[in-house]
């Protein structure tokens, strides 16, 4: 069975962290030659992702956020975004569009990018215990230059 | 620096440059607001040919730009939008409130 590459990082909720986490993420998916839109779309969802860890998780603390990025079969890229913070009460209210717990510098659509921008987005949240997303996007195969 | 702004006669532009996220959206923010309360715009357009990266962070600066241009009866638009936040833009519904023109 041919091994699927996959790689782990994880650093603290500092806001610093999230250019360096979406640079590793598109490094990552580098491999899977993809259109300089698909890239962005990954850089941008996991931006949102790792945004709402530092801005909801941990509002007044900072924690660790884990991120497992893996290659799937079919060229699919797979990304968690999972924290230890204080977790969402109503996953489904915190998805609508433009619905924020931020202040006027948020904009409420972070859930409506990844879902727009990726092929499937879970997640998964217990209050006080944290919160995990899941993110797949295949890759397109890109026909040769003839 | 992730701003530069110039005035002609009654009209202000910001040009923003960089990657805007959560990380750098306070920082532009506050230079914005201080732009703006030396004396609101009648005509304001934030020009984001320079910017290489953008998450929703820069929907809500481009929001709270235009709450402030439009209770003093100004007007806001936005232009020389790159590719990225192009798609950020679009996917936020944001042209029904704003006019957005691309980067040719």
């Amino acid at each position: 069975m041919k091994e699927q590459n996959s790689v782990k990082i994880e650093f603290p909720s500092i806001s610093a962290n999230e250019g360096f986490s979406r640079g590793v993420a598109s490094a990552f998916a580098a491999q899977l030659d993809p259109t300089l839109t698909e890239l962005g779309d990954i850089k941008t969802a996991v931006s949102e992702a790792v945004t709402n860890a530092i801005v909801h998780a941990y509002p007044d603390t900072i924690g660790m956020i884990y991120i497992k990025a893996r290659v799937l079969p079919g060229d699919v890229l797979e990304i968690s975004v999972k924290d230890r913070g204080q977790g969402i009460e109503d996953v489904e209210r915190a998805r609508e569009p433009l619905f924020t717990t931020g202040g006027e510098d948020r904009s409420g659509m972070g859930f409506t990018i990844m879902e727009s921008f990726m092929d499937s987005l879970k997640v998964r949240s217990q209050p006080g215990r944290g919160t995990t997303v899941i993110m797949r996007k295949k890759i397109e195969k890109r026909s040769s230059v003839k | 620096m992730k701003l530069s702004s110039t005035r002609q006669g009654p009209k202000l532009i910001l040009r923003l440059s960089g990657e805007i996220d959560h990380h750098s959206a306070r920082e532009i923010m506050s230079a914005i607001d201080e732009r703006l309360e030396s004396g609101p715009p009648r005509d304001c357009v934030i020009d984001m040919e320079k910017v290489s990266f953008m998450d929703s962070s820069g929907i809500a600066i481009i929001l709270k730009t235009y709450r402030t241009v439009n209770a003093s009866g100004g007007r806001l638009w936005i232009e020389s939008v790159p590719a990225q936040p192009m798609r950020v833009l679009d996917a936020s519904g944001i042209d029904r409130l704003i006019k957005i023109s691309a980067l040719n």
